[in-house]
């Protein structure tokens, strides 16, 4: 039951995270028209940077306005010097920019600061862990990393159904082209949105560096199940994007926890391994197909 | 000159510039350009392939090594059964023999098309991108926990396959075994094109509505051109598998994809012989530029979001506007 317990947990932990991504990719998404495979750049570039300055000045918290800065210059140029140009082009040219932009900030980072991966210590408050219940420890780093992530929902909720910017988005992703006809402007929303986006990934991108190792090719990993998220929740629904990112978080992490146990009674030990970890990689595509195939526009179209 | 017999010249033109190229690489003392012209013929015929549904029919498929992939382990899978002896799924027995494993890559990753297709095709727009993204992914990690046949680490294929009356083992004659299948592939692909389903096709690319207004019945012209789209692919995959001798994972990963379609737009959209040109383009830069520097994706992305920024139609339209519109 504890084990289970810190599964879902674990889980939670996941879907927090992915939430930070999905967020501001399927704003994006819907409000600007844009696939942006560079997000997971963006993710990277704020881990690499906030982890950098956490390293030398030995503080973590010192990594998180770097993280932010960062993150949030990556964006304003990408939006500046690319993403701009693409608003009219079809999908297909979207896709191969940032595909370039990808390539760009791979080679970028591994100039700066070479193959190996980097870490960061743990701050020392959090380093522990908390008896959550009698025999249930977590480690307190993962339970800030949901606290984190659930405030960063409850904020953008509010944000976006108490604000006026909030209402710009709303009605944005509901229907750009009139948005536009009630003389909004346009582009300062686009603006916002790309660069709020931006901080939240920059954002994951640090909390994610003491759990995961800080390296090339990080932000694709998270990427392309970020879209599974984005897809699965919905294309600009944020709402959307919550509910799928928990859905995906603890579904991938039940699978990859308790799959390959489960093999390992049909099968031989090493086989039932390989196949149930593979197995469980697969989990979250194939949910996507099932949701696409029932409701092919998510699961909470922003365009109802 | 009409649009159709410049076409026929830039293909005459091509086939002179493959068929020679290897006496030329000999004369020059440069033997790794067959090798060079092996894999931009190949992936020219991959990109071709992909080119088919989303140059023509506009659908942009973003999990097209799925089945490029398919068919290198098609090819893969049969030789280490033949090398065993032991017959696959306990009846197959396993081949080396290339007229056989050819057609059988194309018909496997044909049938994995339609089922993904199938699939795929009731979505549309950024889902359709994304659902073949997704496929292609369970089909990678399908083959990675595939631990029978090498799992992370692939397949290594210790002979080429063999052609009764060709030393296969020569790779000046797997060079001209690749042209020979591309020549007549890209027979085939003209022909569909300017066929009525090829019209059809361009006209749902055009308006859905009004295709199906007509009396056409968009799914189905979609599906096959999909099929016949992962066929092509998988054809690829299999020469592959043949020309490295070896079948991976690698051949299904989503940069994979990536790539084709950057050949693709390299070369131009919706032609037939730009993913051709598209590949050789990308094969020589990348291997430029790797042997320059190695950092070699860095100039690699510059080039490529200059082309998709600035030029619109890739290298061949390019072409066209330097050296004046002909058509």
């Amino acid at each position: 039951m504890t084990l289970f317990l810190e599964q879902v947990l674990n889980g939670l932990q996941l879907g927090v995270m992915l939430f930070l991504m999905a967020a501001g990719l399927t704003l994006i998404f819907g409000i600007m028209g844009i696939i942006n495979l560079a997000h997971g750049s963006i993710y990277m570039i704020g881990a690499y940077a906030g982890t950098y300055v956490a390293m030398e000045t030995g503080v973590y918290y010192a990594g998180i306005p770097a993280a932010l800065a960062a993150a949030a210059l990556t964006g304003a140029a990408m939006e500046f010097l690319v993403v701009r140009r693409l608003y009219k082009r079809d999908h297909l040219d979207q896709v191969l920019a940032t595909f370039a932009l990808i390539l760009i900030s791979n080679q970028v980072i591994t100039l700066i600061f070479g193959r190996q991966p980097l870490f960061v210590g743990l701050p020392s408050a959090l380093s522990g862990s908390v008896e959550l219940l009698p025999g249930l420890f977590y480690p307190s780093y993962r339970l800030a990393i949901i606290a984190v992530g659930l405030l960063v929902a409850l904020g953008l909720y509010l944000v976006i159904n108490r604000t006026r910017i909030g209402m710009l988005v709303r009605a944005g992703s509901t229907n750009r082209d009139m948005v536009r006809a009630l003389g909004v402007d346009i582009r300062m929303l686009y603006t916002i949105v790309f660069g709020l986006g931006a901080l939240l990934a920059g954002l994951a991108g640090y909390m994610a560096g003491p759990i995961l190792a800080v390296q090339v090719g990080m932000g694709e990993q998270i990427l392309i199940t970020t879209f599974v998220v984005v897809v699965i929740g919905g294309v600009g629904s944020i709402r959307g994007a919550f509910f799928a990112s928990l859905i995906i978080g603890v579904f991938d992490t039940m699978l990859r926890a308790y799959l390959p146990g489960f093999l390992r009674q049909i099968m031989a030990g090493s086989e039932a391994d390989a196949l149930g970890a593979g197995l469980s990689s697969m989990g979250i595509y194939l949910l996507m197909a099932l949701v696409l195939l029932v409701r092919p526009k998510g699961l909470f179209p922003a365009h109802s | 000159m009409t649009q159709s017999s410049s076409k026929t010249l830039l293909g005459i033109g091509l086939l002179a510039v493959f068929l020679a190229l290897p006496v030329i690489a000999d004369m020059l003392g440069q033997p790794a350009l067959t090798s060079l012209a092996t894999r931009v013929l190949i992936y020219g015929i991959a990109a071709a392939s992909l080119n088919f549904i989303l140059g023509f029919g506009g659908m942009v498929s973003f999990g097209h090594a799925a089945f490029f992939g398919v068919g290198g382990y098609v090819v893969g899978i049969l030789y280490q059964h033949y090398a065993s002896g032991e017959p696959l799924f306990g009846f197959l027995p396993g081949t080396n023999q290339l007229l056989i494993t050819l057609p059988l890559a194309i018909l496997v990753s044909g049938a994995v098309a339609a089922i993904i297709g199938a699939l795929s095709l009731r979505t549309s727009g950024i889902q359709f991108i994304m659902i073949t993204l997704a496929f292609a992914q369970m089909l990678f990690f399908f083959f990675v926990s595939l631990k029978a046949y090498g799992g992370d680490d692939g397949l290594i294929i210790r002979r080429a396959n063999e052609v009764p009356g060709l030393n296969m083992r020569d790779k000046q004659t797997v060079y001209y075994v690749c042209l020979a299948i591309a020549v007549l592939f890209f027979a085939l692909l003209t022909r569909l094109v300017n066929s009525r389903f090829g019209y059809v096709l361009a006209g749902l690319r055009q308006s859905e509505q009004r295709m199906a207004a007509i009396g056409l019945h968009a799914y189905r012209y979609k599906l096959v051109a999909f099929v016949i789209s992962g066929m092509g692919a998988g054809l690829a995959g299999a020469l592959m598998a043949n020309f490295m001798r070896f079948a991976s994972p690698d051949m299904l990963h989503w940069t994979k994809s990536g790539e084709l379609m950057v050949m693709v737009i390299l070369g131009g959209v919706g032609t037939v012989f730009g993913p051709l040109i598209g590949a050789g383009t990308f094969i020589v830069l990348e291997t430029l530029l790797a042997s320059w520097t190695e950092n070699w994706q860095l100039g690699l992305g510059f080039i490529l979001l200059f082309v998709v920024l600035y030029t619109q139609g890739g290298v061949q339209a390019l072409l066209q506007r330097v050296f004046g519109s002909r058509s």
